[in-house]
């Protein structure tokens, strides 16, 4: 049985032995010498979960690890000339092993009677393929007799695999039913029980994110510190000159060029300051604006079309600058004398900038409106206007909070790809003139990877100490961010 | 003859005072709803007047007139008069902003800005540049500081922030921090109702002293807080005034049976 009726049929059988708990406790309950622990519905549970949990996890287990198992004992059985072909040409082979394994099945007994003939040398193998063809599996070649075997022992093994899956889910289920149905009682501590099963599932959830971080963290590591083991971290860190001199793919010569990451950097922290010069006093008017001036008809309708922006995918953001307002930069520079080349920190900046009010000004709304009410009418009382109060107490109040968003912008301005990549240039200048091209360490991630590359040589590899960086980086700020979000939090709370 | 409860009446002094704060006809719409009909009542300066009234009944609402508190609030209306020293204060040539610094407000719920001690008091002088020098200042907040009672307390660590003081405490930097700008009417609306009852001893004790000075009107939902500290006393139902006098004659010998019902227990 495939994996999804197994499945099905678990969460009735599940269901079932809810309803079953559910009658049982009850009628527990109402023969009565003892009070039941818990509530009737945590006994149902309890079966429901002792039925459904170790199947389940059997079952997710089984179907992982079912396919790779099976290649593997199909391929060992492969013919010896097979075997010593390349990788990629094994490979197609297991990609028609497969597609005729799929056929099989879905053929007639007079047509899987073709097939075997095909498989014993009784028929050519174009027979095969036109019957397999006739059942929609299309192949590009004849398949020869030992494609057929192998596909037939794949078939039958996933068969056999099948049936004892079947057999084992259904004893997992069963033993687990009668197990929790053996020790069910009135002293039965069900509640608790089945409150532990739930927070062990809710942990699980939340370590797959952690475990995924840490693995992620792991693997630029390992890949970086290979990268630091051609190219010393001092030049890396400290160089000034970024000039990897790529190799063509392939040719393996490890001309070692110079990877010196100042100047993306540089680049990176310009950009950013610049997006955030017209991101932070943009987004805090507005916010300010939504949260102590505007009437509830604007603020209804403003609010949603500001956050509209934040739904723009930042590739769109790119193609305007890239298309539209970057060569408007440079002939509104051409008018009044200043040479701004088409791709620019400005244009990047300033794009990026328009990118993060949404951000800024959601995040700064939402610290302002917090600050209580009381505090506001204080300062009224006392005979301040409206704007003394938001000046002198509401901003102060809200400003570690507005701190924290404007920190939190700032990672996602350095962290952003797609803008910098499209206006922003690849050429990595160390250069204060906002006019000219600069480049930015996620754009070299992407263009040291970008096209067809083993990743040995330390031209591919400076991607991950570069991403490394990058990580380390965005990930204090955030974490600084937080810390003072967070801080803020308590004071009102 | 209706059993009266055991209520020890503050004897107010014999003098007495010209009309500080005057309302006419006061109503109040919340929008549809008509919070507060027709009152009218003349409040004497240098002394107390205490309102009290079943919760909802629209005493905070008549409070927040006094210093046009409700303008802050978009769906209230508010008619009628409100005179306070021969000027209607709803009047259009009237700055209410001026109007909030000769009427001080102090709340139910402590306030203080998150800000330093000293700055919580100076607050307002800045605002209404009232001083002309650090040491004005000085002076101003000390000043203010004393009269609220706190001065002793806190003049050690005037630099601390205001909201890590007790609550009690809290309460009287929010009364220091409205005498700092000199007003001349003090509204309280349940200044005690988030306090202990030695805090709140306190905050009588201080607005009994504060009386010498100022005209003050406080909400009170406890009737021995309005017989201890107050000398007059008017009554709020369904968003009526309806009845008002000494706060002797209110407790001993009230005149309407609601009034009767409300200081007897019989609701609210
Ligand atoms: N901001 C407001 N918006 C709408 N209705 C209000 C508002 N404030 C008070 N009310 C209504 O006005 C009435 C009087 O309220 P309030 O003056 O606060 O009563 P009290 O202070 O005597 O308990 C209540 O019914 C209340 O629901
Ligand atoms: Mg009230």
């Amino acid at each position: 049985m495939s994996t999804s009726v197994l499945l099905l049929g678990l969460l009735v059988a599940a269901l079932l032995a809810f309803g079953l708990g559910l009658s049982r406790a009850n009628a527990l309950a109402k023969k009565g010498d003892a009070h039941l622990h818990s509530r009737a519905g945590y006994y149902g549970t309890y079966l429901a979960l002792w039925t459904l949990l170790p199947a389940l996890i059997v079952l997710g287990i089984w179907s992982a690890a079912e396919a790779p198992i099976i290649r593997g004992v199909v391929s060992a059985g492969l013919p010896e000339n097979v075997k010593a072909l390349t990788p990629a040409e094994q490979s197609l082979i297991v990609g028609r092993i497969n597609s005729v394994a799929r056929g099989l099945p879905r053929l007639t007994p007079e047509e899987f009677e073709t097939v075997r003939k095909v498989r014993y040398g009784f028929t050519t193998p174009a027979e095969a393929q036109r019957v397999l063809q006739e059942r929609g599996t299309v192949l590009g070649s004849a398949p020869e007799p030992y494609v057929i075997a192998a596909a037939y022992e794949q078939v039958e093994l996933l068969q056999r695999s099948r049936t004892m899956l079947t057999a084992l889910i259904a004893a997992l289920a069963l033993g687990g039913f009668a197990y929790a149905n053996w020790r069910m009682s009135p002293t039965l501590r069900a509640r608790n029980t089945v409150e532990a099963m739930v927070l062990t599932g809710l942990f699980l959830a939340s370590t797959v994110a952690i475990l995924t971080t840490v693995g992620i963290v792991f693997s630029m590591l390992f890949e970086a510190i290979h990268f630091f083991q051609s190219v010393s971290p001092l030049s890396f860190f400290f160089g000034t000159t970024w000039d990897p001199r790529f190799s063509a793919a392939g040719s393996g010569s490890n001309t070692s060029g110079q990877f010196g990451l100042i100047p993306l950097l540089w680049g990176t922290l310009y950009i950013s300051i610049v997006a955030l010069l017209v991101a932070v006093p943009v987004g805090l008017f507005s916010a300010i604006y939504m949260s102590e001036y505007a009437s509830r008809s604007i603020r209804t309708i403003a609010k949603p079309l500001l956050e509209i922006l934040a739904g723009i995918p930042t590739i769109v953001y790119g193609l305007f600058a890239l298309i539209t307002f970057g060569p408007f930069l440079r002939d509104m520079g051409a008018h009044i004398g200043f040479e701004i080349s088409a791709t620019s920190v400005l244009t990047a900046g300033l794009i990026m900038g328009v990118m993060l009010i949404p951000f800024v000004s959601s995040l700064s709304d939402d610290i302002i409106n917090a600050v209580p009410q009381s505090l506001r009418e204080g300062s009224y009382g006392l005979g301040a206007t409206q704007s003394e109060t938001i000046r002198r107490v509401v901003l102060p109040a809200a400003l570690p909070g507005i701190v924290g968003a404007i920190l939190l912008a700032a990672s996602r301005a350095i962290g952003e790809t797609m803008i910098v990549v499209m206006a922003a240039g690849i050429a990595a200048n160390l250069t204060l003139n906002p006019f000219e091209p600069v480049t930015t360490i996620t754009v070299k991630i992407v263009s040291q990877l970008t096209g067809d590359l083993e990743f040995n040589s330390p031209q591919t590899l400076v991607a991950f100490a570069l991403g490394l960086t990058l990580f380390v980086f965005t990930l204090c700020l955030n974490i600084y961010a937080l810390y003072i979000v967070r801080k803020y939090r308590e004071q009102y709370e | 003859m209706l059993k009266m409860p055991n209520l020890e009446v503050h004897q107010p002094d014999a003098v007495k005072h010209d009309t500080k704060v005057s309302a006419q006809d006061v109503n109040v719409y919340y929008g549809e709803k008509h919070a507060l009909q027709n009152v009218s009542v003349n409040i004497p300066d240098r002394s107390v007047m205490a309102f009290i009234g079943p919760s909802g009944c629209g005493k905070s609402t008549f409070l927040r007139c006094i210093n046009r508190m409700n303008d802050t609030i978009p769906i209230a209306k508010v008619t009628g008069k409100i005179i306070i020293d021969n000027q209607d204060i709803y009047d259009p040539s009237l700055d209410v902003v001026q109007l909030r610094a000769r009427v001080g407000m102090v709340f139910q719920k402590p306030n203080p800005f998150p800000k330093s001690i000293y700055e919580n008091v100076a607050y307002g002088p800045r605002i209404h540049g009232l001083s002309h020098s650090k040491a004005d200042l000085d002076e101003i907040v000390g000043a203010s500081l004393e009269k609220a009672g706190l001065w002793k307390e806190v003049k050690d660590r005037l630099n601390d922030p205001g909201t890590g003081l007790s609550g009690g405490q809290q309460q009287r930097l929010c009364i220091a921090r409205a005498i700092a700008v000199n007003p001349e009417v003090i509204l309280m609306d349940e200044p005690c109702s988030a306090l202990d009852p030695i805090a709140t001893a306190k905050i009588e004790e201080l607005i009994d002293e504060l009386r010498q000075n100022y005209c003050i009107i406080i909400v009170t939902h406890s009737m021995q807080q309005a017989a201890r500290v107050s000398q007059r006393t008017a009554f709020f139902h369904l968003g009526t005034l309806v009845e008002e006098g000494n706060t002797t004659d209110i407790f001993t010998n009230p005149k309407d049976q609601r009034t009767q019902d409300y200081i007897t227990g019989r609701f609210g």
